[in-house]
């Protein structure tokens, strides 16, 4: 691949992008502007995760991509082509070899280490976009610290389903000062936000990049009253029979016959390569050995 | 006695044309001023000044903050006055949708000033929200009902209860009865007028309908081409105005 420069980007627009990141990393929380890239995919396909990736990465580096916690998925597949072919990169799918990871969705059930990367593809950065659609307004809320209205939406979830409804894309407060849409995670995995590693956002077609630095804290908003709770699926995964990871529900035929299994499939193979077999699993052959 | 409000030298231009100009008054606790003219005469300008919306030209809007005492809300930084406007200030729009957000509960619209103040207890922000919808005349039933499932006058009452639930000191209105129809004025005139007594507020009312100012205000300011041309107590100039422009706006009340 010699018509490409390294990483697919040029040298100039990594470093824009690499400047947009250290900033976002000295102000955690805080949507730094970019001058967002045409790539090679559409948008909403993980255009903003995609340049993020490609201005850190480095030949040493072993790159792994999950969609909704899965390696196999297309997007994830082709993603990870990608850079194996524009930045000549190691891949790999297990969590723990990996330096730089892209997500889509979730966080790896399995602790992220210092000297990690953690890149999240984000649709929308802001969080009070739904409640107030004027930019020029919520960056003023922004700088002002006028969170008020994020309540609201969680006032407004507990008054018409009696609980704090909002399942994904739960807002944070990041150090105590930004409100944070963490992109669409399931908030099951809030708490993890709190990390060694370092977290990455990037919004290719809202063109915003923010970042949370290592153990930074982060609280998901809730009231006194109706605390946050993380949730996921009230069953044990069916393959590897894991009971704390979360869970994706897969209709299995056209009967009503449906299956929970991990979503976080390198999570899950590497439980199966160790013995367990959940409800619907069976062994695989290197356990069995 | 210091003035909740102490207004100098008040103006505002739209390039050459005047908005408002030379304006000057005390407002004191409890007291409730209106500001009446023609459509065009300065007395929106002048409120939205007053309020902080509009940066006027020159002059002084002092107000006597509870941490410092008096202090001019055209100098103050955008966070104190943000923060003057969803506490001790309340501002009622004439249009209740410019005021209220009209894709959130009522509910909601009552407790996003006790929200944005750190109220963070469901029970007890739903609990007040109960009981100013109560006090606004508003059926506790309808709580989880958009203010776009409203009519204009309980639409209305709503504002009231969402500006009034922090407990200010100053309300700023702005036709707060136009485009209702004269019973519900009536209705919504009587309760404004039971609050402001109840909670002793202080009020600055702009309107064009001589019964408004007559029924809530103490003091009463006729405006004309944005100069203040005559003042004095409701009723002295009401009964007895003196400014050939008062004498036509007076004059000119239908009487049925």
């Amino acid at each position: 691949m010699t018509e490409y420069n390294y990483a697919y980007l040029d040298e100039q627009t990594k470093r824009m992008i690499r400047r947009a990141i250290l900033k976002g990393i000295a102000i955690p929380g805080y949507q730094v502007p970019f001058a967002s890239r045409e790539m090679p995919m559409p948008y909403g396909w993980g255009t903003g995760g995609v340049q993020v990736s490609a201005a850190v990465l480095t030949p040493d580096d072993t790159f792994k991509v999950i969609d909704q916690g899965a390696d196999d998925t297309t997007n994830a597949v082709s993603i990870r082509k990608f850079f194996e072919r524009t930045a000549q990169v190691r891949v790999t799918e297990a969590t723990a070899d990996a330096t730089v990871i892209q997500t889509r969705h979730r966080i790896p059930e399995q602790d992220l280490a210092e000297g990690q990367i953690l890149v999240y593809q984000v649709p929308i950065p802001e969080p009070l976009r739904f409640l107030e659609p004027r930019e020029t307004e919520t960056r003023k809320m922004h700088s002002l610290e006028d969170y008020g209205l994020m309540h609201v939406k969680l006032y407004e979830d507990i008054a018409q389903h009696g609980h704090i409804a909002t399942s994904y894309a739960y807002p944070v407060k990041v150090e105590g000062r930004y409100v944070m849409d963490p992109s669409p995670i399931p908030k099951f995995d809030n708490p993890k936000l709190n990390m060694a590693a370092i977290q990455l956002f990037g919004a290719g077609r809202e063109q915003r990049i923010y970042a949370v630095p290592p153990y930074t804290d982060v609280v998901s908003l809730d009231f006194d009253d109706h605390p946050f709770e993380p949730t996921k699926a009230d069953h044990a995964c069916d393959l590897c029979g894991s009971e704390t990871s979360y869970l994706d529900e897969v209709i299995i035929d056209d009967a009503g016959g449906r299956m929970f299994v991990c979503s976080d499939t390198d999570f899950c193979r590497c439980r199966r390569a160790a013995g367990h077999v959940g409800r619907l699993g069976t062994a695989l052959p290197e356990a069995a050995e | 006695m210091t003035p909740l409000l102490r207004v100098t030298d008040l103006s505002k231009f739209y390039g050459q044309r005047v908005g408002c100009t030379d304006v000057a008054f005390n407002l004191f606790p409890g007291e409730v001023m209106g500001i009446v003219g023609e459509s065009g005469s300065g007395k929106s300008t002048l409120l939205n000044c007053l309020a902080g919306h509009v940066p006027p030209d020159t002059g002084e809007v002092l107000f006597d903050t509870r941490a410092d005492g008096l202090k001019d809300t055209v100098q103050m930084s955008e966070p104190e006055r943000r923060m003057l406007g969803r506490t001790d200030w309340a501002f009622v729009h004439q249009n209740p949708r410019d005021g209220l957000r009209m894709g959130i509960s009522a509910g909601g619209n009552v407790g996003e000033r006790l929200m944005a103040v750190g109220a963070r207890h469901y029970g007890e922000i739903r609990e007040s929200a109960t009981d100013w919808l109560g006090r606004v005349e508003i059926a506790a039933d309808r709580i989880d009902d958009k203010p776009r499932a409203f009519s204009g006058g309980m639409q209305q009452r709503l504002q009231i209860a969402r500006n009034l639930v922090t407990g200010p000191r100053l309300v700023f209105m702005d036709e707060p009865t136009g485009g209702l129809d004269v019973s519900v004025q009536a209705r919504l005139l009587d309760l404004l007028r039971g609050l402001v007594r109840q909670m002793g507020l202080s009020a600055v009312i702009v309107t064009h309908d001589l019964a408004v100012v007559r029924l809530l205000a103490d003091r009463l300011m006729v405006m004309k081409s944005g100069h203040v041309v005559e003042t004095g107590l409701t009723d002295q100039v009401l009964d007895d105005p003196q400014h050939a422009y008062t004498q036509l706006l007076v004059s000119s009340v239908l009487q049925v």
